[in-house]
């Protein structure tokens, strides 16, 4: 199965502090290499902050544009991992690696699937 | 069965209607062809048959390409053989069963149940009635929970041994929020719900069956033995509760007494230590062993609820804490003490703190003042045989 995580932190006190984020880039450069080797990595990056965010919405046919994110929030969007995983507590081991995870959150949310997936998602459990 | 029949079938609602046809088959079929030598192996067979018939069917109404695959799958698995029923097997399908459905993933409402409808089979309308809400909305919290064990890929398994603890913890609080909510409901009218702390034994029991020596398993069961067997003194005939110190201890299981300590000296001899389960059980074996409440071992209680503060540290643990040193020390330390307490927060809105200053107040003689804290209780409560409490005791002043 393959799952988006999405890594959300909150923006002023993650990238205000220069050595954490430097830090951070180490611990996120070792970390997408492993799950590269390992196979699971399906693509990933990290974003720009909020503030250069740009929300569309189309009503009536017209399409509007506002600064920033969708929504105001305690913690932003900060970037993201496809993964492939064989089941849920596997994905969710590797958001628990993302380096991020300690202090922020990783929403774990599985992609739809094609139907040559499905053959996994219904195969045999241990 | 149904345990089985979900690893083989990789879906819940699939098995279960599975199961359901294998049932009918049979009692169509067995009173002509007689009884097969091995009734579970020819059930889990025939529901597997069964459900993907159904999968069929599905495919053929609905052409859902995705269930060729499912199908495909289902033909992979071996049935399991006529000639055995390794019981080891069985077992490991039932843990996988109660692991699954305690999954952490799942909203706590979700999991308690799920475990109620798919490993005690209570009906739905049964747990709905337990829970206080319509048999609609207990149905599509079914639904929803073993719809996201499908999509969001939930494994059906037992978890591998390093996360093993920290999941069984989470099947505990499961078992323990079943049996509290029967012990002490948090809704209606009833001052117990006896079935709801039954079930929760029933679990326990399975439990420590599937995983025996669990220190913490045992002490979860050996508490809620102990629990229960005080149920029939809890409340009288009219439906009011009662103290502990005005409780008719004849009225209480002694077997059940018994049992509960058997079991709680074989958690206490692990070599495991106690976690906050069994040191619970041990305090509400001291409860249970006693003949009166002044013949009670306050003393040891209450050294058993400092051992209980360090393991599970909260704020309502705190107090019961306090509540206990109020035997040993007298009402005026445990005062300071819940006074404290309530400066520092996180018991807003729990209306055991202010029941709890009202009774020392009123034994130190400050009556006014336990007057105060009573109403400001009873604004608190929100079950009626607790409010019913509560006024009497105000109204005892």
């Amino acid at each position: 199965m393959q799952y988006l995580l999405m890594i959300y932190v909150n923006e002023a006190t993650r990238w205000g502090d220069e050595a954490l984020v430097n830090s951070m880039r180490d611990k996120y450069a070792t970390f997408t290499r492993d799950i590269i080797q390992s196979g699971e990595f399906k693509g990933g990056d990290g974003l720009l902050p909020s503030s250069t965010a740009t929300t569309v919405r189309v009503r009536n046919g017209k399409p509007l544009l506002t600064d920033g994110p969708f929504a105001e929030t305690r913690e932003q969007l900060a970037g993201y991992y496809l993964i492939e995983a064989p089941n849920l507590d596997a994905a969710t081991a590797i958001a628990a690696r993302i380096p991020d995870a300690e202090g922020g959150a990783i929403e774990v949310r599985p992609i739809r699937q094609l139907q040559q997936e499905e053959v996994r998602q219904f195969g045999r459990a241990s | 069965m149904l345990a089985t029949l979900i690893r083989l079938v990789g879906d819940f609602e699939l098995a279960e209607e599975g199961m359901q046809d294998a049932f009918s088959a049979a009692l169509e079929r067995w009173p002509r062809s007689g009884i097969p030598a091995n009734r579970r192996a020819w059930l889990v067979n025939t529901g597997r048959n069964k459900a993907v018939d159904r999968l069929r069917r599905k495919i053929v109404l609905r052409g859902k390409l995705k269930l060729v695959g499912a199908e495909a799958a289902i033909g992979l698995q071996p049935g399991i053989p006529a000639e055995e029923t390794a019981p080891e097997e069985v077992e490991d399908d039932r843990l996988r069963l109660i692991f699954t459905c305690c999954h952490p993933a799942l909203a706590m409402e979700a999991r308690v149940a799920l475990t109620l409808r798919v490993v005690c089979g209570l009906p739905t309308l049964v747990i709905a009635k337990a829970f206080l809400v319509s048999e609609e909305t207990m149905a599509q919290r079914l639904v929803r929970a073993k719809a996201k064990i499908r999509d969001a890929g939930i494994p059906y398994e037992v978890p591998p041994r390093a996360i093993l603890n920290e999941r069984l913890s989470g099947v505990l609080a499961v078992i323990y929020l079943v049996f509290t909510e029967g012990y002490a409901p948090t809704t209606g009218d009833t001052p117990t719900r006896p079935e709801l702390c039954e079930e929760a034994i029933r679990l326990g029991r399975l439990l420590d069956q599937l995983l025996s020596g669990e220190v913490e398993v045992e002490g979860l069961l050996a508490l809620t033995l102990l629990h229960a067997a005080r149920l029939a003194g809890r409340s009288d005939g009219a439906g009011d509760l009662l103290l502990l110190e005005e409780q008719d201890r004849g009225l209480w299981d002694r077997d059940r007494i018994a049992e509960g300590v058997v079991l709680l000296k074989r958690a206490l001899s692990r070599p495991a230590p106690p976690g906050p389960y069994a040191v619970q059980a041990a305090i509400a074996a001291l409860h249970a062993e006693a003949k009166s409440f002044a013949e009670t071992d306050w003393a040891q209680i209450a050294g058993l609820y400092q051992v209980l503060v360090r393991l599970q540290p909260s704020p309502v643990v705190d107090l019961n804490a306090a509540a206990a040193l109020s035997m040993v020390d007298g009402p005026g330390r445990a005062l300071e003490l819940i006074d404290a307490l309530a400066a520092r927060g996180g018991l807003d809105g729990y209306y055991p703190l202010p029941a709890a200053r009202a009774d020392l107040l009123r034994k130190l003689g400050r009556a006014d003042e336990a007057r105060a804290a009573y109403a400001e209780a009873i604004a608190l409560v929100r079950v009626d045989a607790e409010r019913r409490l509560l006024e009497r005791r105000l109204a005892s002043l």
